[in-house]
Parts: structure tokens; sequence; C-alpha cells
């Protein structure tokens, strides 16, 4: 029996942007021009972890479900053109990108029931935006679906997925009964590179485009957990003290006599 | 809430620390902590407390339990918070680190309970006063084995060398700017001088200089040293956020608009590679 694998992957700021281009407006962060939108780099790896399952076993297929509004086509294909086979949009103005993630959940949840034959959910272990790390937790535990996070490896076998876990101090091999969901760390490796077929074969993929009402979803009863009170940029606590010296020896040496001073060593 | 084969004297531990009822859930499953049963025991003392609030901490386990908790009680989680407080109404406002680090967010929790987990070292533990007391009470949560769906088959730690990051009371850490796994040596023996431990940035671990387990960092490890000290780190918002609660971090780094001299208390601009050994040779000196 074919394996369906689906692969959520958001498109977020590039978290490479300069702290100076990177600004806050009404409890928002506001795009500027020169932020470029990114797949979520551990989603990436997620679709990556999903290539290495069907280079594995034959006639996989891969889904890739993004949520959210203002989608940059050429940004989120590039799942596709890295091998995935198909892309599906939940897009709808309610689907904003807010801190709150009960809608998101609500929508996944929706699209993998829509989709009906779904055996694995893989997805980043956390977005670079808010951080979160809840909503592969989420959809786990709204489906009744076994979970195993910061995955390194990813294997299926039958009807188990058998999963390498990163813990601070060594790793966990896991297993779980399919379906089930997986979040995947960059201990995993680097995402392959789009090749040239890849790319021209992404380009023929048109996305499937799902609202909420295709989701049979009504936003505005999916009650929030959260209302945002404030967004800030954090303020420097501390007033920092420049050690110069001659040369960069003497600093060396003129920083370990202040530490000293001040009984840090 | 305590949960595990058997609660034992954790539960006295706690109440010295201030706790004023302990829930206590005992169950064999609960054996080595696999989060789906743990996940069961926290719901069941939710069931039995009623609480407002229900608060945990971003650990290895918390990571794992605290937002599926969230999504089984209906709300979700505001996950690793820096600080805590009550609105007016007695709401939870919950204040953490969005963006990588880049921008503080608040919020109100809407959900009843409202779900929280805090970063390991935003607070201190009340001191112990073995005069405190409080009352225990058993949970029956009829943990059953088939809960658990995620097993663990094997779990391998590496052996640790030496002292933990988590443990270390100076953390040498370095970065991309080391440029290869070989200035590490040095890091190591500045760390052996001073009774600390090496840690890493992402970039440097990405790069296989160094073990995965060296990583500090928001995707790495959360520590609290006395004495931070990076190394040709540029101080990435998400390095930043597991060293922020170092008590001092000093710098060394030849890019002068490098973040990392934002939070450092003592900061030289110049070639690690010439500043380093001097530093090390004049430590030497002042400690032997």
């Amino acid at each position: 029996m074919a394996l369906h694998i689906v692969v959520m992957a958001k498109q977020v700021l590039d978290p490479e942007t300069p702290l100076s281009a990177f600004r806050i407006e009404g409890n928002r962060v506001a795009a500027a021009s020169n932020m470029a939108p990114v797949v979520n780099g551990f989603d990436e790896q997620a679709v990556e972890a999903a290539l290495r399952i069907k280079e594995a076993i034959d006639g996989t297929h891969i889904t890739v479900l993004s949520y959210g509004t203002g989608f940059a086509l050429d940004v989120i294909k590039k799942p596709l053109a890295m091998g995935a086979d198909d892309l599906v949009l939940l897009q709808d103005p309610a689907f904003e990108n807010t801190i709150d993630p009960m809608l998101t959940v609500a929508a996944l949840v929706a699209a993998v029931r829509k989709l009906g034959d779904v055996d694995l959910v893989l997805a980043g272990r956390q977005a670079s935006d808010w951080d979160n790390a809840q909503v592969p937790a989420g959809i786990a535990e709204t489906l009744g679906w076994p979970i195993a996070t910061i995955a390194k490896a990813v294997e299926v076998d039958g009807t188990t997925v058998r999963v390498q876990r990163v813990l601070p101090d060594g790793h966990e091999l896991v297993e779980a009964g399919l379906s089930a969901v997986v979040t995947v760390s960059n201990e995993l490796g680097a995402p392959r590179y789009p090749n040239m077929r890849g790319i021209m074969g992404a380009r023929r993929i048109q996305p499937t485009v799902w609202s909420a009402v295709d989701l049979g979803i009504e936003p505005a009863s999916v009650a929030p957990a959260f209302e945002m009170v404030s967004l800030t940029k954090p303020e420097s606590r501390v007033e920092t003290e420049m050690i110069t010296g001659e040369d960069d020896a003497d600093a060396g040496r003129k920083l370990a006599l202040r530490l000293r001073e001040e009984h840090l060593v | 809430m305590l949960a595990g084969p058997s609660v034992g004297d954790a539960a006295q531990t706690a109440i010295a620390h201030g706790a004023e009822v302990v829930y206590a859930v005992e169950s064999p499953v609960l054996a080595d902590a696999p989060p789906d049963a743990v996940v069961a025991a926290a719901a069941a003392t939710v069931a039995v407390a009623g609480p407002r609030i229900v608060l945990g901490a971003k650990t290895l386990l918390g990571r794992d339990v605290m937002p599926r908790l969230a999504f089984r009680l209906g709300t979700a989680l505001a996950s690793d918070c820096t600080s805590l407080a009550l609105d007016a109404d007695g709401r939870l406002l919950a204040t953490r680190p969005t963006y990588g680090g880049n921008a503080d967010a608040t919020v109100r929790c809407l959900g009843t309970p409202a779900v929280a987990s805090l970063r390991p070292g935003t607070v201190d533990a009340l001191e112990a006063d073995p005069a405190r007391t409080g009352d225990v009470v058993a949970v029956d949560a009829a943990i059953d084995a088939s809960v658990v769906r995620t097993r663990s088959v094997e779990r391998v730690e590496q052996a640790a060398e030496g002292l933990r990051l988590e443990d270390a009371r100076v953390i040498v850490s370095g970065g991309r700017g080391l440029g290869g796994p070989e200035p590490f040596e040095q890091l190591e023996a500045l760390a052996s001088l001073l009774g600390g431990a090496v840690g890493a940035s992402r970039a440097a671990c990405d790069a296989g200089w160094v073990p995965t387990s060296y990583q500090v960092g928001l995707t790495g490890k959360t520590v609290t040293p006395e004495l931070y000290i990076a190394v040709g780190i540029s101080g990435a918002s998400q390095h930043m956020a597991g060293c922020a609660n170092a008590k001092a971090i000093v710098a060394i780094n030849k890019d002068a608009g490098a973040n990392i001299f934002k939070d450092a208390r003592f900061g030289v601009i110049g070639d690690w590679a010439k500043v380093l050994p001097a530093f090390a040779e004049q430590l030497h000196e002042l400690l032997d």
C-alpha cells in the first residue's frame, strides 16, 4: 500500500534578516521590503526527511500543506522543487499568522482529514517566527495520533515509524504505529538543493487552494488561546565595557585582569 | 503534581520549597516518564485539582508534555516564558521571546485553565525550609500501559566528558568565527583552567566541528553560568536565547557590530587567535 506523507511547511520571514531591518509596528512584525520570506528552515528539513523515506519506499506520495495568507508562490513551491508531489495551500483571509495556534491547528487537522489517507505528518520542530513548537503537538492531540519530536532520522517500516530523537546528551530511538506525527530538527542534516528538473517540474504543478469553507471550519467559532498584549524589541540589559589595549594580545591580557578584579575568575 | 512509579521523598521536597498541596500520581507506567503517560497523569490531576493556571518547565520532558497537555485541555501553551504576571482580572499574562529572541511577546491567556511553560533558569526556587507543611493528595489516574503509543526502544547517553554545560559555573563557547574544529582545543584548555565547560553555537555544531551536545541556544541547551565567554560568536538571537541568563557574558569578536556585544558585560574587538592566547596566559599567571 502506498505511503502518504504530509509535510507541514510554513512561510516565514527570513530569520537571517539583520536586526536593523527588523521592525515592530502595532504589535506586529512589519515586513520591510528587504525582508524576503522563506520556507521555515526546520520545515525544509521535514521535506528532506520525507524525501529520504520516499527514496526508501516505492510509491510514497508527499503532499505539502501550508497554512497562511500572502503566499509567495516561488517560495512556498520550493518543497515541490525538492521533490514533493503536491502542494495544498490553506489560504483564507482569516488564516493570519498570529501567535495563537488554535485556528492553525483546526485548519491543518481539517486538511489532514480531508486528504483522508494520511499515514505520516512531518513538520519542523518549530517555526522561526513565533517559536511556539506546538502546532504538531496540537495536531497529534486533536487527531489522537502518536507523536515523536526533534528527530534526526525517520524511517518507516510497514505500519511502524522509527525515529531517532536528539537528546541534549545523546539520542533516543522511539517507535510508534502509523498514523503518526513526527517533528524534525536540524541534526537531520542539510535539506537538498532543488535541481533543474525539480524546479521545472514544480513550475508545472498548480497548488490546490482550500479556504476555511472548503475545510468546513468556521474561523470565528474557534476560540483563541491568547490575546496579544504587546510585542516589543527586547531591551539590552547590560552596559558593555569595551576592553582595549595596544594590540589584540594586550587587550586579552587586560581582559583577564579586569575579570579578576570583578571576581569573575 | 508529581508523577512517577513512586513519588517517595519528592513530595516533601516540593513542600519544603513552598508547595501547599502535592498531587501524587503513581503508576508503574510512569517509569522513565514516557510523555504519553505524563500527559495522562497531568490531565487527570487537572481534572481533580481544577486549577486556573497550569505551569511546567520547558525541559526535555516539558517540551513534549506541555503543548499536548494544553491541547488536551482545549487550549494552547504559552511556551518558553521568561516572565509571568496576573492582570487585574486574574488572567495570566505570559511574556515569551519570539522571532528567535528578536521580539518579546506578552499574551493574555484566555484558556481555562491557562497553560504556560517557563524557560529553565528564569526563576529561582524558593529556598527549602523543612518546617513548611503541606498536604499530599494521591490522584488515582488509572494509567493503562496502552496510553504509551510512542515507545522508547533505546536511549543512548553520550558519556559526558566532565562537567555538564547546564551545571558549569564558567562556559567558554565557540562559534563560526573560529573557522574550524582545531581552535576548540584552546577553548578546552581555557575551560579546564577555569574549571568550566565548552559550549558552541549552532553554526559550529552544524559544521561538525564539535558534537551536537555542545550546542547552546534556542534549539540547544539553556545555560546559566556565572561567566560565559563567547569566542567568535556573532550572537544571533537564537544563540542568545540559550545564554542570556548568564550572570556575565564576555565577547571576543573581530566584528565591532556583532550582536553579541549588546548583551556582553565585557567586550574585546579583535582577532580571537591573538586575544585568546594572551588572555589565557594572563589568567594562568593570576590563578597559579
